[in-house]
């Protein structure tokens, strides 16, 4: 069988060959694989941030606004946002940063782009960011043997609200006794 | 199954073109296309086994192939022929924790593969199980249809072809119209196919479907980036089935198969089996795998799991 018709040297040089020959071709795209540091940065493309039409840049608004650091509910503006995500445990300046309010910001302090928000999210959620890395928790576009395109985590899911939300299925079958032959 | 595979690699030799002058014989003219059809009729009666065309046969028939169609749906068609990729064995993974049952992928398929709209074709079933219950077929609700999903208390299974390493639809074939690629996907070459549909019995997922009509497709609504052994327009009594969009993967890039891409969840993983960094060998590897009807032996290529 396959085994037998292809010694295990020869595929696996034909493999080193075609990994080659993929790098090649898309040198920054290649997937980060196994054994690469946790914090290195998945290079795929992933679109830009859902945000709200209009909100960002949020230092349009915010720069005009002496941060106020205390945790409070927010009555003046936001107010649609309804945290659904581990409520009571943080608030809004937890993830958001209170100096550069374009930024996110890790417990460690350190500030991040809204583009690299699963740095974010893989704080807490290690085993999805593990998976996400690797093409299996969220979804690949693109080509199976080539370049890909991503999903950030808040494309699926309300970073404030994150539980995936059901949707109408699209139709059921005909049953056979109703398809005319 | 060493049986298997030589039959995969050498086709049935006795040419169906002698088998079928041989019926002609017997029940006269009846059988044959009428004395004034016209010529791409004739060929295509005497056109050959798919694996026994030659170059020259081959270039021929596609491109009677993507005139006819070209005619039929006013638009330009393309008829791939492109072989397997060398070192590429192909498998699917699909994550029974984030299915929704959503039936995307169902409509994507049909929209990718040129099924018949009316009567309907489709490839890809979604049954709706008991969570209590576990993976019981027998309780498999397939026609559910609620306002919104997944509803509480069920998971989802999407069933297709699922491109099994012992395929039991290429064991029964007495034609050998259908067979096992060597990278592992089966097809059917709808130009040899007589529609005796021993494959559809042998099946144990039910993946393969019979046009007993002509089958409806809109011009419009018709994909004309084709392989011959795969979404090319077929014709009234042949079996179809599922084969991972070989237009589409069989490329350097190819495209992830239609069904991945729509996914909303992304419940649908896809890659090569003989690449050690592929998504696929990572789930396997790491999740908790189980293939459907396992007892059977055919050996799946398809492979359910829990990402969680
Ligand atoms: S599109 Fe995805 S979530 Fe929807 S039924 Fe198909 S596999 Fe399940
Ligand atoms: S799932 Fe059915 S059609 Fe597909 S290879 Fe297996 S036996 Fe054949």
């Amino acid at each position: 069988m396959r085994g037998n018709r292809f010694p295990a040297a020869v595929v696996a040089a034909a493999l080193c060959l075609a990994a080659g020959f993929a790098s090649a071709a898309s040198p920054e795209k290649t997937p980060a694989g196994k054994g690469t540091a946790a914090a290195a940065v998945p290079q795929f493309a992933v679109p830009k941030p859902p945000f709200t039409p209009g909100i960002f840049p949020c230092s349009d608004c915010h720069k005009d606004i002496k941060p106020n650091p205390n945790r409070r509910e927010l009555t003046d503006e936001h107010t649609s946002i309804v945290l659904n995500h581990a409520q009571g445990q943080r608030w809004c300046l937890d993830c958001h940063d209170v100096t550069n309010r374009d930024k996110l910001r890790l417990v460690n302090g350190q500030r991040i782009g809204f583009d690299e928000s699963y740095l974010l999210c893989g704080q807490c959620h290690g085993d999805k960011y593990r998976d996400w890395k690797v093409g299996v928790h969220g979804k690949r576009t693109g080509m199976w043997n080539g370049e890909k395109q991503y999903l950030l985590c808040v494309h699926c899911h309300n970073p404030h609200d994150p539980g995936y939300k059901p949707i109408p299925p699209m139709p059921p079958p005909v049953r056979p006794e109703d398809i005319r032959k | 199954m060493p049986n298997g595979e030589d039959r995969a690699d050498r086709p049935f030799r006795m040419s169906r073109r002698k088998m079928m002058k041989g019926v002609a014989a017997v029940l006269g003219a009846m059988a044959l296309p009428g004395k004034d059809a016209p010529a791409s009729v004739w060929e295509s009666f005497f056109q050959k086994n798919f694996r026994e065309l030659s170059g020259g046969d081959k270039a021929r028939v596609i491109a009677r192939l993507e005139k006819e169609y070209g005619d039929k749906y006013g638009k330009p068609v393309k008829v791939g022929t492109a072989p397997p990729l060398e070192g590429v064995l192909y498998g699917y993974g699909l994550d029974l924790s984030r299915c929704i049952g959503c039936r995307r992928c169902v409509y994507g398929c049909v929209a990718e593969n040129n099924q018949s709209r009316n009567p309907q074709i489709h490839w890809i079933r979604v049954l709706q199980l008991n969570k209590e219950r576990g993976v019981d077929l027998e309780e498999a609700e397939e026609y559910y249809n609620p306002s919104k999903v997944p509803e509480k208390g069920h998971f989802y299974m999407p069933v297709q072809c699922q491109q099994c390493e012992s395929p039991p639809c290429v064991k029964v074939c007495p034609v050998q119209a259908t067979w096992k690629e060597r990278d592992g996907i089966t097809v059917v070459d709808y130009n040899w196919c007589i529609g005796c549909r021993y494959c559809m019995a042998a099946c144990p997922y039910g993946a393969r479907h019979f046009n007993w009509k002509k089958p409806g497709l809109p011009a419009a609504e018709m994909n004309p980036a084709t392989h011959y052994l795969g979404n090319r327009p077929r014709p009234v009594g042949v079996v179809e089935k599922c084969t991972f969009c070989i237009q589409r993967v069989r490329n350097v890039p190819g495209r992830y198969p239609a069904c991945v891409e729509v996914c909303p969840v992304g419940a649908r993983k896809f890659g090569n089996l003989l690449d050690p960094d592929s998504e696929i060998r990572y789930v396997i590897e790491n999740k908790r795998v189980f293939i459907l009807k396992e007892d059977l032996n055919t050996r799946p290529k398809f492979y359910y799991f829990y990402a969680t």
